[in-house]
């Protein structure tokens, strides 16, 4: 006979899958919903800044008060396309260049001597014992025309005069490069740390060149790790709103720095709210693209 | 079977690899030390060894994975060294397959023909041909995830000689497969090697896999060929006692030297009275020096009645183990010196009126010629 298992154990094994979806549920889809009507909502001079707001002794008026305003606005209003076409493009140029920074880096990790390993890793993470805006105000200070980028160059002699390069596209590339880094860097060495050393000398032993055996072997069985990588730095960086708040300049237009200015300079939150979604949206794209080749991937190798 | 191929006994023969006085050294180890070796071309060539003797290091040398330390390399007279893996005619079966996981069946065979740029029809041939050769036809577009660890090792195979090397290196071919498709393929292999004609060198550290297949064995130990030799001659005649012991079963009987008598030696032992006669002519041994007997099991004769008079090598004992291996008996029979023999005895028929028993005093006699003298 097999063992009854107690009333509070079944209880609790059948819980513990349930805390992931309890905490989704909580903390992702009830502001989720929040932020979705708050978008329906037109703004309002009270407290909050909307209306209508929601009130049991009138539902209906509450529902009839709902619209698809926000979305028109934005659709007809150049300002948010080009802003989120900036924000795609932004994030795109960073993510390719953080891939080629990152995957040189990720592979001489896997190619070092495996004492080293967990400490190069831990070198990798390193920065994040420093606050991130402390980090991104210090690019203020080595970008600035007088900083000290400038100044070793001009002392050099590369340079004439100081580079403009604070307050440009250039200087908010440099800093979601800096800042995104490991989030690059370490899905990529995670694939390429388990990779087969063998296969690259057989793909060599049948007369492969090691830079074609890269680009045959290597890259492919990488894809996982390049595609993780990608997306962990392509998805955050296109809501980026510090670091082209800081390092960027007032041309620099981007859908997160719009979002800030809707809620805090302008105070039209449902409008605000509507960008956010549309934000999610746009976002919500790639992951589907990446689920997709995942479970493609799953499916081959079954 | 081709009766007689033996370009290594033909000095007119030219050797296709030559290993050149190779040292291999990683920092204080020494891998292979000063090695001297040739073999030929169309040979089946084994390289014998327990782990760490070196075998797999020179291998990897003549692969392009490694480069001796000192010494050189050359083949069919060209000196391989600076030659990169990638541009040798010279193409290798990895221990662990090393198929490449994100490629079909189809595309792994295909990959080395792909990167000599031979046309398309051509390696479309050239795959279908291998995948007959191997037997896998039907499996061609899996990927090597589907397959089986048998199909696994065809698929190595099938890509190594697709482009059709002037040497095929197999490091353990059949280390990962179980016994039973372990024999059949080591006689595929014999064949496959028979019809395409080519040089196979194979790393092995299974004696039984080395004598099935070569036509020479390189014994290794300690990065130093101790034998070169036919697997017949590598059984009936090892050089060193370690050879002897690593080479199938062996009983060691070990004596002294008494000298020379109507051309036998004749050999003190305490494990048998009167003193040993054995027929080993080519020996130079000279009196009183410190010698291993080595008999094989089967070339020892068990029996319970005691021999006549006339009869030479006799050694008492009793029957101290009975292994019945149903085509062979193994008796362990411990002598009155407290060693132990390991005799063999084929069963020839299916009744044996009364067999020989446990506890039973028995006599075991091995004839002159039976026995090598091995020097200490």
């Amino acid at each position: 006979m097999e063992p009854q298992r107690s009333f509070p154990k079944k209880l609790a094994s059948s819980l513990v899958p349930a805390v992931p979806y309890l905490w989704l549920g909580l903390f992702f889809l009830v502001p989720f919903l929040i932020v979705f009507k708050i978008s329906l909502s037109d703004p309002a001079v009270s407290q909050p800044p909307y209306k209508p707001v929601f009130e049991w002794g009138d539902v209906a008026g509450f529902f009839q008060g709902l619209d698809l305003e926000n979305f028109e606005v934005l659709t007809s209003d150049d300002l948010y396309l080009s802003a989120t076409l900036s924000s795609v493009r932004i994030a795109a140029i960073s993510t390719i260049l953080l891939l080629l920074v990152g995957f040189p880096i990720a592979y001489a990790m896997a190619r070092a001597p495996e004492r080293y390993r967990s400490l190069l890793v831990a070198m990798i993470i390193l920065p994040f014992w420093t606050s991130f805006l402390i980090r991104i105000y210090a690019w203020i200070a080595i970008l600035k025309p007088e900083g000290l980028l400038n100044q070793g160059l001009l002392a050099l002699g590369v340079i004439g005069e100081p580079l403009n390069i604070l307050n440009t596209e250039t200087a908010v590339y440099i800093g979601i490069v800096y800042a995104y880094l490991p989030f690059m860097v370490l899905p990529l060495y995670a694939t390429l740390e388990k990779m087969d050393d063998t296969l690259l000398e057989a793909a060599q032993d049948l007369g492969s060149p090691p830079w074609r055996a890269f680009w045959t072997i290597t890259v492919p069985l990488a894809m996982p790790g390049i595609i993780a990588g990608s997306l962990l730095c392509f998805i955050p960086a296109v809501g980026e709103f510090v670091i082209p708040d800081l390092l960027g300049g007032s041309e620099t237009l981007m859908i997160g720095r719009q979002l800030w200015s809707e809620f805090f300079s302008n105070r039209d939150w449902p409008l605000a709210s509507a960008v956010a979604i549309l934000l999610l949206i746009i976002l919500v794209v790639p992951i589907v693209i990446y689920r997709d080749v995942e479970s493609r991937r799953v499916e081959t190798k079954a | 079977m081709r009766r007689s191929f033996a370009p290594w006994s033909d000095p007119a023969a030219k050797p296709l690899i030559r290993f050149e006085n190779v040292t291999k050294r990683f920092g204080d180890a020494v891998a292979v030390d000063h090695l001297s070796l040739n073999i030929y071309e169309s040979e089946f060539f084994c390289l014998l060894g327990p782990s760490g003797c070196g075998k797999t290091t020179l291998m990897r040398m003549l692969a392009g994975f490694e480069h001796p330390s000192e010494g050189r390399i050359t083949l069919a007279d060209r000196d391989l060294a600076g030659v990169p893996p990638y541009r040798r005619p010279v193409n290798m079966m990895f221990q662990s397959y090393a198929l490449f996981p994100h490629m079909s069946v189809e595309r792994n065979i295909a990959f080395g023909l792909k990167q000599d740029g031979l046309p398309k029809a051509e390696i479309a041939a050239r795959v279908d041909e291998m995948l007959r050769l191997v037997q896998l036809e039907r499996l061609a577009k899996r990927s090597p995830s589907q397959l089986s660890g048998g199909q696994r090792q065809r698929v190595a195979l099938a890509r190594a000689l697709a482009k059709k090397p002037k040497v095929l290196l197999l490091d353990e071919p059949l280390g990962a497969l179980d016994k039973k498709l372990r024999e059949e393929t080591q006689f595929e292999l014999m064949d496959i090697q028979h019809d395409l004609g080519m040089t196979f060198v194979v790393v092995t550290h299974d004696q039984e896999e080395a004598m099935t297949m070569a036509d020479r064995i390189a014994v290794m130990d300690h990065g130093r060929i101790v034998q070169v030799a036919t697997p017949g001659e590598i059984y009936e005649q090892p050089k060193t006692r370690f050879i002897a012991e690593f080479v199938g079963d062996v009983n060691i009987i070990e004596g002294n030297v008494l000298g020379q008598e109507n051309g036998h030696w004749r050999v003190r032992s305490r494990s048998a009275q009167p003193p040993l006669t054995i027929d080993d002519p080519d020996e130079v041994l000279h009196s009183d020096q410190a010698v291993a007997i080595a008999v094989r099991p089967e070339k020892m004769v068990i029996q319970r009645d005691p021999p006549g008079t006339d009869a030479v090598n006799v050694l008492t004992g009793e029957v101290w183990d009975i292994g019945y291996l149903g085509d062979w008996t193994v008796y362990r029979v411990k002598l009155a010196s407290g060693e132990i023999l390991r005799v063999t005895r084929a069963n020839r028929s299916r009744y044996v009126e009364s067999p020989i028993d446990w506890d039973e005093q028995v006599y075991v006699t091995f004839a002159p010629d039976a026995a090598v003298i091995l020097a200490e």
